[in-house]
């Protein structure tokens, strides 16, 4: 119990999260009206993301340095699950943007450098399904890893702030932090970054257990009586 | 005299592209055809289109010139070469060599365009400069990922799918670049995104110098 008090936390701080993005008051502001409240579900998706693929970069750098299968399988389930939370994230902002933009898809550079990650991690998947060796899968998908997260740092932070964006916050746009983030969205906005990136590392750990588990089982060369 | 391993790599690879002239003027033969196909298509389109269809063309020549430098030698020759030369001087050595390559191939594609296709451009000197950028971005990308794929049971197809997504952006900033030199506009912040572009491809540079020898030691 003393080990999983953060898992106790993620589940309330996701409550809270739930029913006070609902419920509480939010800023009445032109276009975005009561769509502000994507703030508390959308955003968070990014924040996860970011946190999971530094993650599995932080493992894959791990895995280069010592050679340990078991780096390698953390990296893998920090990546995968990330890419879950990009897509939800995607997802999330196609539906916010439909009705504030008009259209779930406006060429926003934002959104491009986004779905341009999303095939660069696409790829890294496709490149470790390509791989039946696992030596050979754990180093080249660590290297390539490290070398897509160094790429996609500047692609997603860099570019989309040297051309105008319609997000909101840029180009004259409504914004979330100047203004309209006020005391009321705070204390549901930081509560709810905190709880989707705790269910991100709890999936994510849930999914290296279960790795973890096959990789034992895979390398037992005791006698299995189950089986 | 020693000469550095480094040059002699280059020149190793120059000589073999010039020993076996085949693979090189298949390049070239896959130049033209792809310009001439793109001609068919599109006869001489506007300024913006032709920008565009230009750097895809880029992309593709790159994909099939530049995927050679790793899969194109045995992979047992590899072994022989780790025990001669340290990895980084191998791969800056490749990647040399693919600049070289692709900056001769794309001035050839340049000249098929600016025939085939009209020439747009106002400014050739500020183009045949972007051209030479956009030559080496995509030559020290696609020459890392060769040897991506090259360990990955040299499959040439993985090329395509990881460098698609990785060089999507380089072509982007590419092709803004060098609508300056087709449209005569304003175009604030043209320097800049000069800086961003020779950024990344220092950056690729270096996260290759630092990857490659895990990538090739067994």
């Amino acid at each position: 119990m003393r080990k999983s008090w953060w898992k106790v936390a993620c589940v309330l701080l996701l409550a809270y999260a739930l029913i006070g993005g609902l419920l509480m008051p939010v800023p009445a502001r032109h276009i975005l009206n009561e769509t502000i409240r994507n703030l508390y579900y959308h955003v968070p998706m990014w924040f996860t993301m970011i946190i999971l693929f530094a993650a599995g970069f932080g493992y894959s750098i791990a895995y280069l340095s010592s050679n340990k299968l078991e780096h390698d399988i953390y990296a893998a389930g920090f990546t995968k699950v990330g890419i879950v939370f990009s897509i939800l994230g995607m997802l999330t902002g196609m539906e916010w943007a439909e009705y504030t933009w008009g259209e779930p898809w406006s060429n926003d550079p934002k959104q491009l450098g986004t779905a341009i990650s999303m095939l660069i991690y696409f790829a890294y998947l496709i490149l470790r399904g390509g791989l039946s060796d696992e030596e050979k899968r754990a180093k080249i998908g660590a290297v390539y890893n490290i070398f897509a997260f160094a790429l996609m740092i500047p692609l997603i932070w860099v570019l989309p702030r040297m051309v105008d964006s319609l997000h909101p916050g840029n180009g004259g746009n409504p914004a979330f932090n100047q203004y309209d983030l006020n005391s009321n969205m705070r204390i549901v906005f930081y509560p709810a970054v905190i709880g989707w990136i705790l269910l991100g590392v709890w999936v994510s750990s849930l999914k290296i257990r279960i790795d973890l588990i096959q990789h034992k089982r895979d390398n037992d060369f005791s006698i299995n009586t189950n089986s | 005299m020693q000469k550095s391993p480094l040059l002699t790599l280059i020149y190793k690879d120059l000589l073999t592209e010039w020993r076996q002239k085949h693979t090189f003027f298949g390049v070239l033969l896959y130049v033209g055809a792809t310009v001439f196909m793109v001609y068919m298509m599109s006869g001489q389109p506007e300024a913006k289109i032709w920008n565009a269809l230009f750097w895809i063309t880029q992309l593709f020549i790159a994909v099939n010139s530049i995927a050679k430098s790793f899969l194109q030698e045995h992979p047992n020759r590899f072994r022989y070469y780790y025990t001669l030369v340290k990895p980084t001087h191998f791969l800056i050595a490749k990647m040399t060599y693919s600049t070289l390559l692709m900056l001769l191939v794309s001035s050839i594609s340049l000249l098929l365009f600016n025939i085939m296709l009209g020439a747009p451009i106002h400014q050739l000197g500020v183009f045949i400069g972007v051209t030479a950028v956009g030559s080496i971005s995509l030559s020290v990308m696609f020459t890392f990922l060769s040897a991506i794929a090259a360990r990955a049971q040299n499959n040439a197809s993985l090329i395509a799918i990881l460098g698609f997504p990785l060089v999507t952006p380089l072509l982007m900033i590419l092709s803004k670049l060098a609508v300056k030199a087709i449209v005569p506009v304003y175009q604030p912040g043209w320097w800049k995104l000069l800086l961003v572009l020779s950024a990344l491809d220092i950056l690729i540079i270096i996260l290759g110098v630092i990857l490659f020898p895990f990538l090739w030691q067994e």
